[in-house]
């Protein structure tokens, strides 16, 4: 059985006037136990609120105005809030992208985990203490003894990130989603912290949703990927597919655009790195024409007259919503 | 042209910053109760020079200082010792006015841009508020100038009458690279700048940033993680290990033939997928925590954790020293661990 299904998830968001905007629309998708499945997109796209859907925890203002979304056949939507509270940290948790706004700044980083820990394992007093410092170690903080007892302003940017993780790896949930983990993490920390997911799934058979805007990142570590445009799955497939051979003309432009570390060879003068001009249009401004038109350099007459493909498979496990692509369909 | 340029050292012109031996301790509680005072050694002894319209890097795992140098360069840090020299003059000790005066030349776009930001005041006036401190220009050149801002950064001019959270991530650091832009500054410091930022707005940023560089003769300290990035842009790159520099040269230098073990670490940790990056980790790429920043031992800070650590290391601190003119290094196996590396190379 599939962990997690999503089926034709729609959220809007009321505006300034009371309107209802689209800010996710007919989003389907499942993450099977212990697989990774990876959501990428850019900033503004709707990754964070599609996870924040998925923990019913979206800010106000924002509804999820139709579909469903299963975590091992229960259907959240018609869950309580108190339900809700109780499956959250243990059958799925999240680490939230800013660590400043989801950690308590009067709590030490200790009494923070330790109280995840008695919520969920009943851990108390010594024990969750001694479990607090082996997470923060198993996040990479140095001093861990010592740093338990710290306040989150004392630790840098990386540090808060990280026994963010801690937090969440706590409860032992089924379903991680990790909205953008890495992010603000150096290098040799995020292999580390890459490794340390795959161990946990290793380990506890947790599924990952891994959502980033890196695309050449998580190609290794995802199963699957699913790109998001403007609220839209616009390419979806096994995950090597989506990287050696891109369909979507935004999924190429996320490929191209990152400067690659390249070994033992002096850097070339510096060239303007490529881009895809423009930026993702904003709520209230997406039309029914394909949300990348104004951005997309094959942008052609079929693509001005007709609304938004849909995401149609081109291959086994590979699907795209491109007119310009093959399979192209309303 | 800045009024800053007059007063450059004609000894020195090309450098529009110096710095000599700069140390930033915090303390950290005392060792018992009648104890001295721990320190923890954020900044421990760093010099490096930075040459008027180039780019800067400072590369260095979580907790390594480099923020809080370029903090201390902005005198926003308290400076334990050291001298920074800012086109000629030492800021070290500025306070007051002088130093008011002095902070419009230098300007930083931070980590998190959520916290940059002041949640109540709209975008528009954040980006104003440096030029109506500074009183430049008058009320209607002002507004003409963040509009103009915006579209720099690549925001609508709608833009200036919402509210920080009404922007995604991506958004509001634009909002914090205008602000910084507004009063002209000479040096900007990119604290993980594009770090937190979705590729494709990465690279808009990264291409915006070298444009702005080109026209203005801009200065960047550019503190990344990312080696990539860091690869192409920076003309000079320091890779800092626990306070310390431990490596320092030209991008090109740097890259084509770096020295010191944890250099190799971080590169074994950006190498492309393939065989030679599982070759690099396997050989390179330290494990297990840096150790403790208060009151680190003497001796070599990487000791603990490095592959190629002999005796010596633990008692002696390596200095900075020059392997050629544009490269240094503080190991004191450089000389015959370059014949190691370079084995590996090929
Ligand atoms: N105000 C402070 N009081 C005590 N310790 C501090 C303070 N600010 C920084 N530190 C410590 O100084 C060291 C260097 O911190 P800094 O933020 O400069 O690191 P960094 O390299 O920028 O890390 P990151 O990349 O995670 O932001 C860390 O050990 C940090 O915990
Ligand atoms: N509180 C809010 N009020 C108004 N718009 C918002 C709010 N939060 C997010 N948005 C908008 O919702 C869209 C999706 O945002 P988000 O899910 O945060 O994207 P991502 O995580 O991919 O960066 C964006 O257009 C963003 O500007
Ligand atoms: S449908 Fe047309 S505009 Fe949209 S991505 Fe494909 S080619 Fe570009
Ligand atoms: S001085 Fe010794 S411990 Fe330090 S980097 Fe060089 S070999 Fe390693
Ligand atoms: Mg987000
Ligand atoms: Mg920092």
């Amino acid at each position: 059985m599939t962990l997690l299904e999503v089926d034709s998830l729609n959220v809007s968001m009321r505006n300034a006037e009371g309107h209802l905007v689209s800010v996710i629309e007919n989003l389907s998708f499942s993450v099977a136990h212990g697989q990774t499945t990876a959501l990428v997109g850019e900033s503004g796209c709707g990754k964070s609120m599609t996870a924040l859907a998925l923990m019913r925890l979206l800010p106000e203002d924002f509804v999820i105005t139709s579909g469903r979304i299963l975590l091992e056949g229960r259907d959240l939507l018609s869950l309580s809030a108190k339900e809700m509270r109780s499956l959250r940290g243990r059958a799925m948790s999240m680490i939230f992208q800013e660590p400043m706004t989801a950690l308590n700044p009067l709590f030490t980083v200790g009494d923070q985990i330790a109280e995840v820990l008695r919520w969920h394992q009943g851990l108390g007093g010594s024990a969750a203490r001694e479990r607090a410092i082996a997470l923060l170690r198993v996040v990479q903080i140095p001093a861990a003894e010592q740093r338990v007892d710290a306040y989150p302003h004392q630790l840098s940017g990386g540090m808060r990130q990280r026994v963010m993780i801690a937090m969440a790896l706590a409860g032992r949930p089924k379903l991680l989603i990790a909205d953008e983990p890495t992010t603000a993490l150096d290098v040799t920390v995020q292999a580390q912290i890459f490794d340390l997911l795959a161990e946990l799934q290793q380990e506890t058979g947790a599924a990952v949703l891994l959502i980033t805007h890196d695309l050449g990142a998580v190609a290794e570590l995802a199963d699957e990927i699913l790109v998001l445009y403007a609220g839209r799955c616009i390419e979806a497939g096994v995950s090597a597919d989506i990287v050696e051979a891109p369909r979507h003309p935004y999924t190429r432009g996320l490929l191209n655009c990152v400067p690659h570390f390249t070994l033992g060879r002096a850097p070339k003068p510096w060239v303007d790195l490529g881009e895809i001009p423009g930026m993702v249009p904003p709520l209230g401004a997406r039309g029914a024409d394909c949300a990348f038109l104004a951005r997309c350099a094959l942008a052609a007459d079929i693509c001005r007259s007709r609304p938004q493909p849909a995401l149609d498979p081109i291959g086994p496990g590979h699907a795209v919503s491109c007119w310009r692509e093959a399979g192209g369909t309303t | 042209m800045s009024v800053l340029d007059t007063a450059a050292s004609p000894a020195a012109p090309d450098h529009l910053l110096d710095v000599n031996d700069l140390v930033v301790h915090f303390p950290a509680g005392r060792q018992g109760p009648f104890g001295k005072t721990s320190f923890v050694h954020a900044v421990d002894g760093v010099s490096f020079r930075v040459r008027r319209g180039t780019t800067f890097g400072i590369v260095g795992e979580s907790g390594s200082g480099k923020s809080t140098t370029a903090l201390a360069v902005l005198r926003l840090a308290p400076i334990t010792s050291g001298q920074v020299v800012f086109a000629g003059r030492d800021i070290a000790d500025l306070s007051g006015s002088p130093l008011r005066e002095m902070r419009k030349h230098l300007q930083i776009v931070f980590q998190d841009p959520f916290s940059a930001l002041n949640p109540r005041r709209r975008a528009g006036d954040q980006i104003r508020e440096p030029l109506d401190l500074l009183g430049i220009g008058s009320g209607s050149e002002r507004d003409d100038r963040v509009r103009k801002l915006l579209a720099e950064v690549g925001l609508p001019p709608q833009a200036a009458d919402l509210f920080p959270h009404q922007f995604s991530g991506g958004q509001r650091q634009r909002l914090c690279i205008a602000r910084a832009l507004a009063p002209e500054p000479d040096l900007i410091v990119c604290d993980e700048a594009v770090s937190a930022l979705d590729v494709a707005i990465q690279a808009q940023i990264l291409n915006l940033l070298k444009r702005l560089q080109r026209e203005r003769r801009l200065t960047y300290m550019f503190i990344s993680h990312d080696l990539g990035v860091v690869q192409q842009f920076c003309d000079e790159v320091a890779v800092m290990y626990l306070g310390k520099i431990v490596e320092q040269g030209s991008a090109a230098k740097l890259f084509t033939a770096p020295c010191h073990p944890y250099t190799w670490s971080l590169i074994a940790a950006a190498a492309p997928p393939g065989p030679v990056r599982d070759a690099l980790k396997q050989r390179h790429l330290v494990k297990g925590d840096p150790p403790s920043p208060v009151d680190p031992p003497p001796g070599c800070r990487f000791v603990q954790r490095c592959p190629a650590a002999v005796d010596r290391c633990r008692q002696q601190l390596p200095s900075l020293d020059a392997i050629d003119p544009s490269h240094y290094v503080a190991c004191h196996r450089a000389s015959d661990l370059a014949e190691t590396f370079i084995q590996i190379r090929s």
